[in-house]
């Protein structure tokens, strides 16, 4: 059976390739996108990479990115390398893209005069290493979205929140009405995470930045950041009753009225679409808690390993080609709540929440995140840091603090 | 054996000998060398990717100044204690039992086996749900009229590794049972008999006469529930992924977590050669007694 099945298939591929060099190439393309709003995204670039004449080959891969980076990177160095994969741009793919296993796109990216049209300009660099472009910004993410159930406050007869303090003094409210105030799933990432946004929203950029780009410990260990770190207390009392994992089951309670408020990425938006919730109305967003409007430009971007195949690395040409196009940015972006990376794009049909993003984006209030600035080892340190902070109430606010200074001070 | 004899010794079977050739390189390549090379680089500062460069002893100084590694060693020797203490006991009188002679005994045996042929990660969301207190035991009982009744080890940070044990111990014991009971009919009908004559109770033959006699059974299983001890992990990431925050954290999952979340090979081999210690400190004295002693011939 297996023979025949062999034989069968070499037979279809000797066949196709007699018919032609206008055959299609199947690439495979690895990504994380699992969710139904992100799903319903990454279904976009597939159908314009199929509208070439090639044929996109899926290779999802469930469970957030902490899951699938491990196997897509195991695949590339064990000398299996997919036709493209996703990873957040920054320092994720560094060290691949030092052992020369990836693709350099730097002639396709002068072709296509990716400098020009790339903004802000940030995104690219964090694609370039050694001057040498390595990969494809698709779409602007930022972390510190504050999303809140109009319905929830609703029914606890308080007016929704407009910035994060508003929000932490309507949590008794919340509470009495049977609601939890705020939603933090249990995965490490989401809770580290939180903390980042309370950093650059209650901290501001500059002691953002100088904790995690300058990795001052003296100053993460001081007064400074000890505010952050009273706000995070905050977070964890009104988040101890969240009794779910994914992220997305998070969004969902805030989705269903049952928790007030989620600490939570654009990407969140996505879902609330799915469920078909109008911005304003439904829910409201707030950037930056309301406190300090930045966006983040961390990410997502597509690497390209480097193959001996001709036929694929020319279809990796196109892709790469295709996923910058101005009709495929405006189609993926809005299914997946995110913001196009390109300047020059229509985005008529965005709503409320992504015009607040690209309001801000225009006037350039920009700072780098945690991807960029931070290896995986430190986040993962931080991850396991502050997912005991919040699952620990008995965890001082002191420690805690203690520990996260000797994590920056350890940083590279 | 004479001296005479000695030559032929490395002759004979040659057949088998060549035979077993690959097996021996297999072991030696990918055992004795990955094993080796794993602690080779233990000692460097590999990040995502092997490289050779040595930083001394600095991450073993870091794995043992993390609290995550600290609570992993704290839930191995709880969760070891008990697996091997429950599933022993559990396992020998489980065995005795079925050993009376009973009715149906083929029908229990297959019941109490059953949950090993289920992988970890299946037992593990198994208990998951029996476990979650919206859906499993606790809501049950509260149905049945208890209100008050609470009972949600998973989420709680201070018992979540005995319910991890539950899941374990209703996964392994089966097996234990089933070696006990080869072990116990091994035993010669006369030495019951013979206890019999002699008017010793039920409870003294077994705990003085069988155990004692069924010493190898013990350690083969004393060794096999060891093993399954240090390398637990499945069981965990089903069940709680770690959690809440970090209290259900073993050491094989930080080793993985450090290897491939963290980019950070160095870390996650330094873990890992720790483990091989604790496994050493287990196995080594056991092989010294089995073949160390007394030289068969």
């Amino acid at each position: 059976m297996r023979y025949k099945f062999l034989t069968a298939a070499f037979a279809a591929t000797v066949a196709l390739n007699f018919a032609g060099p206008a055959s299609a190439t199947d690439l495979e393309v690895t990504h994380w996108w699992t969710s139904g709003g992100e799903a319903a995204a990454v279904a976009e670039f597939a159908k314009a990479f199929d509208a070439t004449g090639n044929h996109w080959v899926d290779g999802a891969i469930a469970g957030s990115g902490g899951t699938a980076r491990p196997i897509m990177i195991s695949r590339i160095t064990g000398g299996d390398p997919m036709g493209a994969t996703q990873f957040n741009h920054g320092r994720q793919a560094e060290e691949l893209v030092q052992a020369g296993l990836m693709r350099d796109l730097t002639d396709i990216a002068t072709k296509g005069k990716w400098t020009e049209v790339v903004r802000p300009k940030s995104l690219l660099d964090s694609c370039t290493i050694d001057g040498k472009i390595y990969c494809v910004p698709v779409n602007i993410h930022s972390w510190q979205w504050l999303w809140l159930s109009n319905a929830a406050f609703e029914k606890a007869g308080v007016p929704v929140p407009k910035n994060w303090n508003e929000y932490v003094a309507a949590a008794p409210a919340l509470e009495k009405a049977g609601i939890i105030p705020l939603a933090v799933g249990g995965q490490p990432w989401q809770s580290s995470g939180a903390f980042d946004v309370l950093l650059a929203a209650v901290g501001g950029t500059d002691t953002f930045l100088k904790v995690y780009k300058d990795k001052d410990a003296t100053f993460a260990a001081g007064p400074e950041v000890a505010k952050v770190f009273k706000a995070a207390d905050d977070a964890r009392k009104m988040a101890k009753n969240t009794n779910v994992q994914d992220w997305n089951q998070a969004t969902n309670l805030v989705i269903t009225g049952k928790a007030g408020g989620q600490i939570m990425g654009d990407w969140a938006q996505g879902e609330f679409q799915v469920a078909g919730q109008t911005a304003g109305k439904d829910y409201t967003c707030l950037p930056g808690l309301g406190l300090n409007e930045v966006i983040a430009t961390g990410g997502d971007a597509f690497y390209f390993p480097l193959l001996k195949d001709a036929d694929k690395a020319k279809a990796q040409e196109v892709l790469a080609e295709t996923l910058l196009d101005p009709k495929t940015q405006v189609a993926f972006n809005l299914k997946k709540g995110s913001l196009p990376v390109r300047g020059d794009v229509d985005l008529q049909a965005a709503n409320d929440c992504m015009k607040k993003g690209l309001d801000i984006l225009a006037k350039g209030s920009v700072m780098p995140w945690t991807d960029q600035l931070l290896s995986q080892d430190t986040q993962k340190q931080k991850e396991d840091l502050f997912s005991e902070f919040f699952a620990k109430p008995d965890m001082t606010v002191e420690e805690a603090q203690k520990r996260f200074a000797d994590i920056v001070g350890s940083a590279d | 054996m004479s001296k005479s004899e000695r030559p032929n010794q490395l002759f004979r079977n040659l057949n088998a000998k060549i035979a077993s050739i690959p097996m021996i390189l297999t072991a030696l390549v990918v055992f004795v060398g990955g094993t080796a090379w794993t602690v080779l680089y233990s000692f460097t500062n590999s990040k995502l990717l092997p490289r050779l460069n040595f930083v001394g002893l600095d991450q073993y100084y870091r794995l043992w100044s993390t609290p995550r590694w600290l609570v992993s060693i704290e839930n191995l020797l709880i969760y070891g204690v008990l697996s091997l203490v429950f599933s022993l006991v559990i396992g020998f009188v489980l065995a005795a039992l079925l050993d009376q002679k009973i009715r149906f005994e083929d029908t229990f045996r297959t019941i109490f086996l059953y949950p090993f042929a289920l992988s970890f990660i299946v037992t593990g969301l198994v208990w998951q749900w029996l476990l979650n207190p919206d859906f499993g035991i606790q809501h049950v009982v509260r149905d049945l009229g208890w209100e008050s009744f609470s009972f949600d080890p998973l989420y709680n940070s201070s018992i979540v590794i005995y319910g991890i044990s539950i899941a374990a111990l209703w996964q392994g014991t089966g097996l234990i049972m089933c070696l006990m009971l080869a072990g116990l009919r091994g035993i010669d009908e006369d030495i019951w008999k013979a206890a019999r004559v002699d008017g010793i109770p039920m409870w003294k033959t077994y705990l003085f006469i069988i155990i004692p006699m069924m010493r190898p059974v013990f350690i083969t299983t004393l060794v096999i529930i060891a093993s399954g001890i240090v390398k637990v992990y499945d069981l965990v990431v089903a069940q709680t992924s770690g959690g809440p925050g970090i209290a259900s954290e073993v050491p094989a999952k930080y080793v993985y977590d450090y290897m491939f979340f963290a980019q950070n090979l160095g870390q996650g081999f330094a873990a890992s050669t720790m483990m091989l210690l604790s496994v050493m400190i287990v196995i080594v004295p056991w092989a010294y007694l089995e073949f160390g002693g007394k030289k068969r011939v």
